[in-house]
């Protein structure tokens, strides 16, 4: 199958590395992967801070991007989110695109019927469910069901996990005191585990987390689940 | 006097002030997480929970649909049974209302069943101004009185003391109390409460109350509560006075079976609630003899305006949002200013004030837990960027944001951006590395706001796009 990946502009920039796994990971299993190079942002920060108008042309350049496509994969829940839940309230037009558009997990399980991709993680592992992919996309257990399937980890239960990281986008800087004690309970409960790895569907909440995990010298790190997913021996 | 539905200081800044409390963080984590739960395992229980849910946001939806009617009939219904009803366009006309029909009956102290809309209107105070003592029967409003503070939970607005805490209130404030006798086991301590109040209940002229729920087709009002001091309320005194928000209504008896289950469940996490007073004007040689209720607007037709906001009026109270809201845990009510704290607070306190703190809005991670939980369904993530919409933003902000869009706008400019962040980034990658990390400590403002609390990622020399590129892939 052929797919389309929107990496979504954080990861373009900060974190490439997610990217070049979904890259890895698609193409092993047999796919091949687009890249239409005239993508930017979703608008996600701008639609949900209070600037729809800022917002709008960004939705409108997505539609038109990738209009073409038959799948779209993106490696973030709440990008996936902005497009499938909040482009067709925005703009009808974009409900047919928002309607092929996946988070990595939901392409994997429901489009491409697989749940062991092949990977090989020999770490202790914790999972964080990002807000946006559970409770808009409704994920469930599709990116446990991929990371059990993962050969050698060790796969270890993240007490209050449903909680909110703290993230919030704009809410991390407009309300940081607050985010910052969402933050230290998350961390707690993550040093708890004793995992060498907190994976998530996002790297927006593990840039929050790994920072505050790295400012807190708990060991354990943030990894993006499909970087795990990619992992081979 | 100040507004019960807006604070002196905006969100963020409470928010600070609420964070340095140790022991409030600890009641509130306790609180909370012991109601979730509780909640959690009387909904699961129910085969048919989504569908009550949809039926109780269908109901409010066309409760509001056909309002003006129905609040006609209601007001012919209970004027029918016996009652008087009053009309309020704001919090100063219904608490001159209910000022007037006090002082009609001479009463210097009135008893008080909990209810929220007495709190937004400031009733209490208005009623001290003209020489008459409200007093709160309901155990945690009368914690909170006695402590002369402001409620902090929609449903337990004592949820921010503890029990020594408590003990040492009563043992200040209630004469009858022996201090150095009374424990802060909780079955002394509500004995204590109940002594105090018997004596109130039975020398009160005068009641005041709220309402869950009015029935448009017989005129009736519904309180449901916990302690039975309601039922004293609304049982004993000779002139009964209720003010009533006119969101309240359902339309018909029939409609109530849907909210009786979904309330108790959802708000104290039982299955059903103690005591349910349902009352239909006056019957004669039973009950109170005077019955008046006070309608009140105050705002909620300028939020029925509203298409995306107006589902803000479905609420029914519940407070489910508050206790699952991972902000609310970490804050507690005090900090979202309005006698409504929480996600519904932050949509409703700006709806009903036309505006109030414009960051309220901005109190929510928009993590949708809120959402999951309302018994009637309203979309509150939904309804809070709506309102981040219609609200004025910081002076700052709007120039970057504007900037922002204008580069994601095009592909080239786009590329040039991430090519110059990448660039600006390569110093502090040095340092980083020097240090052994990939994370940098500390950023300049505005980005010191991030760095205040955990490192921040770098950019590393290469974007997607770029190895996209490198790995010689075909271009698209």
């Amino acid at each position: 199958m052929r797919v389309a990946l929107f990496i979504t502009c954080v990861n373009d920039l900060v974190f490439p590395r997610t990217g070049r796994a979904v890259v890895a990971l698609l193409e092993r299993l047999g796919h091949e992967v687009a890249f239409p190079e005239a993508q930017t942002c979703c608008g996600q920060m701008h639609a949900n801070t209070g600037y729809r108008a800022e917002a709008l042309p960004l939705v409108r350049r997505f539609v038109e991007v990738f209009a073409d496509y038959e799948a779209i994969v993106v490696p973030s829940g709440s990008c996936a989110a902005m497009v499938r839940d909040t482009y067709p309230r925005l703009l009808p037009e974009a409900a047919a695109v928002a309607a092929r558009t996946y988070e990595l997990s939901e392409l994997l399980v429901d489009v491409l019927g697989v749940t062991d991709v092949g990977a090989h993680f020999p770490h202790r592992v914790t999972y964080h469910p990002s807000c946006h992919g559970l409770r808009m996309l409704r994920l469930g257990d599709r990116p446990l069901r991929l990371l059990r399937a993962v050969a050698g980890i060790d796969l270890v239960e993240l007490p209050d996990a449903e909680q909110c990281c703290g993230f919030g986008g704009t809410f991390a800087v407009k309300n940081a005191d607050v985010s910052g004690a969402m933050l230290a309970d998350k961390c707690d409960r993550i040093a708890e585990t004793g995992a060498e790895y907190v994976a998530a569907t996002d790297n927006s909440c593990l840039a929050h987390i790994g920072g505050g995990l790295a400012r807190r010298g708990v060991r354990a790190r943030a990894v993006h689940y499909a970087e795990i997913l990619a992992g081979t021996p | 006097m100040s507004n019960p539905l807006v604070g002196n200081r905006p969100f963020p800044r409470a928010a600070r002030t609420a964070l340095r409390d140790a022991q409030l963080r600890a009641n509130l984590r306790m609180a909370t997480g012991t109601i979730r739960a509780k909640r959690a395992a009387v909904v699961s229980e129910m085969d048919d929970w989504e569908d009550l849910r949809a039926a109780g946001a269908a109901i409010k939806a066309d409760v509001l649909a056909r309002l003006p009617d129905l609040l006609v009939e209601f007001e012919a219904a209970a004027t029918a049974a016996g009652a008087v009803v009053h009309w309020a366009r704001d919090a100063a006309e219904a608490c001159a209302i209910v000022a007037d029909l006090v002082r009609e009956t001479g009463a210097t102290e009135v008893v008080k069943v909990k209810s929220m809309a007495t709190q937004e209107i400031g009733l209490n105070e208005a009623l001290a101004a003209v020489g008459v003592e409200a007093v709160e029967t309901d155990l945690a409003e009368l914690i909170v009185q006695l402590a002369d503070d402001r409620p902090s939970h929609i449903l337990v607005p004592a949820i921010h003391y503890n029990r020594t805490q408590i003990r040492d209130l009563f043992a200040r404030r209630m004469a009858a109390v022996d201090a150095t006798a009374l424990t802060d086991d909780p079955p002394a301590l509500t004995a204590a409460a109940r002594a105090h109040l018997r004596e109130k209940f039975l020398t009160a002229k005068v009641a005041i109350s709220g309402a869950n729920f009015a029935v448009a087709q017989t005129g009736t009002l519904v309180v449901v509560e916990s302690e039975g001091n309601g039922r004293m309320c609304l049982s004993l005194p000779e002139t009964l006075i209720s003010v009533v928000g006119v969101e309240k209504l359902v339309p018909t008896f029939a409609d109530l079976e849907v909210f009786l289950q979904l309330l108790p469940r959802s708000s104290t996490g039982e299955r059903i609630n103690p005591y349910t007073s349902m009352w239909t004007g006056v019957t004669p040689g039973d009950g109170p003899q005077n019955v008046h209720i006070v309608l009140v607007d105050n705002g909620r037709s300028h939020t029925l305006a509203d298409p995306v906001g107006r589902q803000a009026l479905w609420c029914i109270r519940c407070s489910a949002c508050l206790n699952v809201c991972p902000v609310y845990e970490r804050v507690g009510g005090h900090a979202y200013g309005s006698v409504y704290p929480g996600p519904i607070g932050a949509i409703l306190s700006p709806q009903l004030t036309r505006g109030g703190d414009p960051s309220l809005p901005y109190a929510s991670t928009l993590c949708g837990a809120c959402y999951d939980v309302c018994p009637v369904k309203i979309n509150i993530p939904e309804v809070l960027v709506h309102l981040r919409q219609t609200l004025r933003h910081p002076v700052a902000e709007r120039p970057a944001m504007r900037a922002l869009a204008w580069v994601m706008r095009d592909r080239r400019r786009y590329a040039a951006a991430l090519r110059a962040a990448r660039a600006g980034a390569a110093p502090l990658r040095g340092l980083a590395r020097r240090r052994g990390g990939t994370t940098v400590r500390r950023l300049p403002w505005p980005l010191s706001a991030w760095t205040a609390h955990r490192d921040a990622p770098l950019p590393p020399a290469q974007t997607f796009r770029d190895w996209w590129r490198a790995s010689g892939r075909p271009q698209a």
